[in-house]
């Protein structure tokens, strides 16, 4: 396993997945970043700033809230989440911008640009801009731009240009394509601040390392704790950049098992479903190789999932290659089942979830009945809901004026069969 | 445009030879199959060759072009929802083919990926098909293409950028066979109103790491911009305009006609002199 703890190669490839299929308009630049990032991360002065940023600025260390509450609906597995919620900006997001960001302006770049599904990103982006008085232009899918209102309002109110992006199917994938037509005729000013563990060769290998102080921080807070290592470490993956967070710092811990909960929107076999590693092929996209959802012919296919943040069609390449070489595990977490833990999180602990990180809420209720009440699991809450606050009040028929979606019935009837037994378990420490 | 017959079937090389005979420079037109439909393209294709095109790149329509404007996005998008698919594409290179002009396709990787390459190299050369250009697929990546290309006798066609380094250009240079590709601008695919002064800069980089031919793509769209590429490129590749006249005619006849014409107007600007 130190084999699998230790990539990327020169070329960026873990195993099989990553390098660089890039435009060669970007070569230079992506060789070029890559040069500068290796040099910042050798610099105690670079280092000494990001951590003083996310000390003062982001809130690190984040804290790690044991649930007890929660974790009676696990089996009784003793469950902690690490509270990534409680960053600046409400997500994970903002400990990989922060370090993309600094690492612009060292490179002399002005300009930041972005791509964002939920917006945590688009918002964490704009949000360093402001800070560090850099340009910002965001691209969304216009689809998007509607499911996540709030959050375009928020990149505005922070000095960012948004633009909604109404080609193709106006997601995430399509907002990073726009982001690509971008960068490369404005490369010499810009810096594309990619937002997950994916694209060309160095992204994936510098944004895991941005988030890799999400797992070191967890290791350490878990093992205060609970006296030992936990039997799972469990997180969701759209592109992937939370889990690799916390992931990494435990892949050289066999005992450790590593649980990436991707979209399974409306189930896999209803094709409507988001989940790359459980249901795709080996591919290119996005300058990368790695697993995606494509037809027989190589064409990217269309995703779902009731969260705008997993739903994309590709994957971090390290993720391919923990899940090929064994060392991760992949499941599809449904629209559905996603929701009933966002709602037993919400009336259990007084804590409202992004509804991306709600997926490793429910994949916790999975696995921990099979791992007994002996069992300690560690899940990263990689966001808040407040952005999701709409979208959860229309799935639970929360509105009262009728502005219910088609799904309100049978996710009023999940709400419903939670709220029996919400409250902490007697004795129940924290 | 009969190069095939008693010397065989056009080549690409052969194409920029005859047009370097004849003291100018050759002309390279781009149209996606598909649009606006399987038989619609085959037609403008075939049109553009006749009225002076003389190499042919068909477009493999794909989900998500990401070096694509708006332009060449539209038509590829209607292609998709039309129902194309490669056994089209490759139906196009044969009939097109057919017509005596030597065509490439363009692509985006990851559909020869799911093909194959092996695969798809066989079907590409059984079609008539010359090769392939592949502009998000470095040299570094290519290995298994290079060796099935090499083993077929296909071109390999690589993009070289104003950004791109010495040491990048010398790298793509030995990995090309038929042409180089320079992009002239930093940038994605589309008309602009003049040509970018990076163009000759680069194909003078070039110059220095290869006896190929080095043709200019992006943002040429009329015959005067095509006069000032021809001075100094030996090929001139438009793509976005003619995919433009496709767009906005009202008919398949009309947009086969467009073609001609801006075929016609673009084959007369590679063939006046230099600095007239």
């Amino acid at each position: 396993m130190t084999t699998v703890a230790a990539g990327p190669d020169q070329a960026g490839r873990f195993g099989a997945f990553g390098g660089r299929l890039a435009p060669e308009a970007l070569m230079a630049a992506l060789e070029e970043l890559t040069r500068a990032y290796e040099a910042a991360r050798a610099d105690p002065a670079f280092q000494a700033d990001l951590a003083a940023l996310h000390r003062d600025y982001t809130g690190r260390p984040t804290l790690l809230t044991e649930v007890p509450g929660f974790a009676a609906h696990a089996g009784g597995a003793r469950v902690f989440l690490k509270r990534e919620d409680m960053a600046h900006t409400g997500s994970h997001k903002i400990n990989n911008v922060l370090g993309q960001a600094l690492l612009a302006k060292r490179m002399g770049k002005r300009r930041l640009i972005a791509e964002t599904g939920a917006g945590q990103h688009g918002v964490a982006t704009a949000t360093a801009a402001a800070l560090l008085g850099l340009e910002c232009v965001v691209y969304m899918g216009e689809e998007d731009t509607r499911r996540q209102a709030l959050n375009v309002a928020r990149m505005r109110m922070l000095g960012a240009d948004v633009v909604p992006v109404t080609v193709g199917s106006r997601t995430l994938k399509d907002a990073i394509n726009e982001s690509f037509r971008d960068w490369v005729a404005t490369v010499q000013t810009t810096h594309y601040c990619i937002g997950s563990v994916m694209g060309p060769h160095p992204f994936p290998m510098m944004v895991r390392d941005f988030q890799r102080v999400i797992g070191v921080e967890a290791r350490e807070q878990i093992l205060a704790a609970a006296g030992r290592l936990p039997d799972a470490v469990i997180a969701c993956v759209g592109g992937g950049s939370n889990a690799i967070g916390i992931f990494h710092a435990f892949i050289g811990d066999p005992s450790v098992r590593l649980i990436g909960c991707e979209a399974g929107g409306e189930g896999l076999p209803t094709g409507r479903h988001a989940a790359t590693l459980a249901g795709g092929s080996p591919g290119v996209i996005h300058g990368m190789r790695t697993y995606l959802l494509q037809d027989d012919e190589g064409q990217t296919l269309p995703t779902h999932s009731i969260s705008a943040g997993l739903d994309y069609p590709g994957v971090g390449p390290e993720h391919a290659w923990l899940r090929d070489a064994g060392r991760a595990e992949y499941r599809a977490i449904t629209d559905d089942e996603a929701m009933a833990a966002f709602s037993v999180l919400c009336r259990t602990e007084g804590i409202i979830p992004a509804i991306e990180s709600a997926h490793a809420l429910a994949g916790a209720l999975q696995v921990g009945p099979g791992l007994g009440r002996e069992a300690v699991l560690v899940v990263n809450l990689s966001g808040r809901g407040d952005k999701d606050v709409d979208i959860a009040a229309r799935y639970f028929g929360h509105l009262g004026d009728g502005a219910s979606g088609p799904v309100a019935a049978g996710g009023a009837a999940g709400a419903a069969a939670v709220s029996t037994q919400h409250g902490h378990p007697a004795g129940a420490g924290r | 445009m009969t190069a095939a017959g008693a010397t065989g079937p056009a080549t690409v090389s052969g194409a920029f030879a005859r047009a370097a005979a004849q003291r100018r420079a050759a002309l390279v037109g781009y149209l996606p199959a598909g649009f606006p439909s399987v038989t619609g393209a085959i037609a403008a294709a075939r049109a553009m060759a006749a009225a002076g095109a003389d190499v042919v790149e068909i477009g493999l329509p794909y989900s998500d072009p990401l070096m694509d404007g708006p332009v060449i996005q539209e038509a590829v998008h209607r292609a998709l929802a039309g129902g194309v698919r490669v056994a089209d594409v490759l139906r196009t290179v044969e009939e097109v083919s057919a017509a005596g002009v030597p065509v490439l396709v363009m692509t985006y990787w990851n559909p020869v990926e799911r093909y194959g390459v092996a695969a798809f190299a066989r079907d590409l050369a059984a079609a008539g098909g010359r090769g392939l250009i592949t502009p998000d697929l470095p040299p570094e990546e290519a290995g298994p293409w290079l060796a099935t290309a090499a083993e077929r006798g296909l071109d390999a066609v690589f993009l070289v950028a104003p950004s791109s380094p010495e040491e990048r250009i010398k790298l793509i240079c030995s990995s090309c066979r038929g042409f180089v590709y320079a992009a002239s601008v930093m940038g994605i695919t589309g008309a602009r109103a003049r040509v970018s002064d990076a163009a000759a800069g680069l194909v003078a980089r070039v110059r220095q790491h290869t006896g190929l031919p080095v043709a200019v793509g992006l943002g040429v769209s009329s015959g005067g911009q095509a006069a000032e590429v021809a001075s100094f490129a030996d090929g001139v590749i438009v793509g976005s305009a003619f995919v433009r006249r496709l767009l906005d005619a009202p008919d398949e006849a009309a947009g086969e006609r467009a073609v001609a014409a801006l075929a016609a107007e673009l084959a007369a600007g590679v063939r006046q002199p230099a600095g007239s």
